[in-house]
């Protein structure tokens, strides 16, 4: 198990390695740099500049220093947000945006696999017509449509939850957010927990535990839970990508202080360094979701065997 | 033969209300966005200083109320919607295009070739796709086609997977060893055997991808890298509305409501459309 999980982990380094080069040429390739500003710097001081940041070296050398940094843990100065790392951007921001989508991520799954279960028990029921209408406007209707929604109704008419802004520890501030997040990937995993769910409790295994007199409650949680699980845990990646893009949004109209405004501006400022680090940040949380999910399907299905 | 499948998933479909309903509510937004503006006299860039930000009313036709320049929300709405329909569409068609041909290459030539290309997928699908995205606007500038070709660069991945998957069951089949057979070549087998035989779950996938790409376009221009002005899509004009909000929610009930309807529509007719073609969830 830990073997598997070292060598898994040793496989997805040249992976960050091929997207932290792809995205190094690649914002090089962009015209502009990080210190265009409206009015042009004279150019001694553009030079100081440059060469302050070793933007005068030749690309290879610049990579090359970039990558020597990026092994000894050191993502780089930011290049905009002046006597600031990207270790410290990324530092102050992430707990906010970790917090939030670790929220959304759990709402989703506490309450899509009990609402999934009870459509599924409730087969072609009104109720189960009703959650599953309810699953469809969760899907095709994107957050940052669903955030402002939200907001007019219990902010500006109801007064109950702030509309936007933060404050440390208060829940109150996340309400909203994680609600608009979480119902995305909640109505997905609904959807699919009902799906595999019928599957599972038409199946012959569950028909003789019925025989044998097992009761239902048992039926459900040892006998039919676990085997309907498992297409949610294939769908927990895609879930956090989708997680992570909404993020962006939400922050930005719930006026959180995440690190989800960073992509975006890094992007449009030639902050070189924020890119990379944003980039490196959120691929390693895919791919280590990635690797979690081998590991929830090894323990969910016992036909799996890690390698 | 064919007719006769086509005839059974036409009469599947029609007898499944929600999906004809929601048929119907596509094609009348598409229809609206067409001929909308022949019925009301404002220009969707047209500024009338002597309605800003004015409610929905029958005022200077302004239907749906005006914005904070006193533009006509209806108009540019519309407008908008307009312009994220075409991205759906063009967007959806070039990821189409060469999911197509990409899946159908690998899973029919298979081996290294098959392995190589899907290893590319998967990297590819193991990066946040909304960086590269964000990238190409930011290299290539602002332009619509551009976008288009983006959006549609990075909607192919899924589609891809799906029709080599196909693929890989077709190239099983007898037809295909008959044309192998009778001397055909590969670039004919792919295209004139292969293709046509994975269509369905192709069909239903691109049907769904279609609001996905809407989505990712309003989400774009949401954030100022899509659409830019005086151009609206309903992208921009939601992110103007939410700023609007406490003082003239109607700025972003409009076009966020019809973005709402026209993406719920969208999404129920394709779970029709897999339910009457009977494809399986992947």
């Amino acid at each position: 198990m830990l073997r598997y999980f070292l060598t898994r982990l040793a496989g997805a380094v040249p992976t960050v390695f091929v997207i932290v080069t792809i995205t190094f040429f690649l914002i090089r390739a962009a015209p502009g740099g990080p210190f265009d500003q409206e009015q042009t710097l004279p150019p001694e001081i553009m030079a100081n500049l440059q060469s302050a940041y070793g933007l005068d070296q030749p690309i290879w050398t610049q990579y090359g220093r970039y990558l020597g940094a990026l092994a000894r843990g050191d993502f780089g100065p930011s290049f905009k947000y002046k006597d600031f790392s990207v270790t410290e951007l990324i530092g102050q921001g992430f707990p906010v945006t970790l917090e939030l989508g670790t929220l959304a991520m759990a709402l989703a799954l506490i309450l899509g696999v009990p609402i999934g279960t009870f459509a599924a028990l409730r087969h072609n029921s009104a109720a189960d017509y009703l959650t599953m209408s309810v699953a469809v406007v969760g899907i095709a209707i994107p957050s940052f449509v669903v955030l402002p929604f939200l907001g007019l109704l219990f902010g500006i008419y109801l007064h109950w939850l702030p509309v936007a802004g933060w404050e440390p520890a208060s829940i109150k501030h996340l309400l909203l957010p994680v609600a608009a997040l979480a119902l995305p990937p909640l109505s997905v995993i609904a959807r699919l927990v009902r799906g595999s769910m019928l599957e599972v409790l038409r199946s012959n295994y569950i028909r003789t535990a019925v025989a044998k007199g097992l009761p239902r409650r048992t039926l459900l949680l040892r006998h039919a839970l676990r085997p309907a699980l498992l297409p949610v845990a294939s769908y927990l990646p895609p879930a956090v990508a989708s997680i992570m893009t909404g993020s962006l949004v939400v922050e930005s109209i719930a006026g959180l202080p995440g690190i989800g405004r960073y992509m975006v501006q890094g992007a449009l400022n030639r902050d070189y360094t924020l890119v990379l680090g944003m980039v490196i940040i959120y691929s390693t949380l895919l791919i280590l979701m990635g690797l979690i999910v081998d590991l929830l399907y090894a323990w969910l299905d016992p036909r799996v065997r890690l390698q | 033969m064919i007719s006769s499948l086509v005839d059974d998933v036409l009469r599947r479909l029609r007898s499944n209300p929600g999906a004809m309903c929601a048929l119907a509510v596509t094609l009348g937004i598409v229809a609206l966005t067409l001929f909308g503006p022949w019925f009301n006299p404002n220009g969707s860039q047209a500024l009338d200083w002597s309605h800003v930000a004015s409610q929905p009313g029958l005022q200077n036709a302004h239907w749906f109320g005006t914005d904070r320049l006193g533009r006509d929300l209806f108009a540019r709405t519309l407008e908008g919607a307009r312009v994220s329909l075409a991205v759906g569409l063009v967007a959806s068609s070039v990821s189409l295009l060469v999911g197509i041909a990409y899946g159908a290459i690998a899973g029919y030539i298979g081996g290294n070739t098959d392995h190589v290309m899907m290893r590319i997928i998967e990297i590819l699908s193991g990066l946040p796709l909304i960086f590269f995205v964000i990238f190409l606007t930011v290299i290539f500038g602002r332009s619509v086609y551009l976008l288009f070709l983006s959006i549609g660069a990075v909607g192919w991945l899924t589609m891809a997977r799906i029709v080599r998957g196909q693929t890989l069951s077709v190239r099983q089949k007898e037809f295909i060893e008959a044309a192998v057979a009778s001397g055909a070549g590969t670039v004919r087998i792919i295209v004139k055997h292969v293709i046509p035989n994975v269509m369905g779950p192709v069909i239903v996938y691109a049907t769904l991808t279609v609001p996905q790409i809407i989505m990712f376009e309003s989400f774009l221009s949401f954030l100022g890298l899509g659409i830019q002005e005086p151009h609206a899509s309903l992208g921009t004009l939601i992110a103007a509305g939410a700023g609007e909000m406490e003082a003239a929610p109607w700025i972003l009930l409009v076009p966020g409501g019809l973005l709402a309807v026209l993406l719920l529509a969208l999404n129920v007719f394709g779970d029709g459309l897999r339910d009457a073609l009977d494809v399986k969830e992947r």
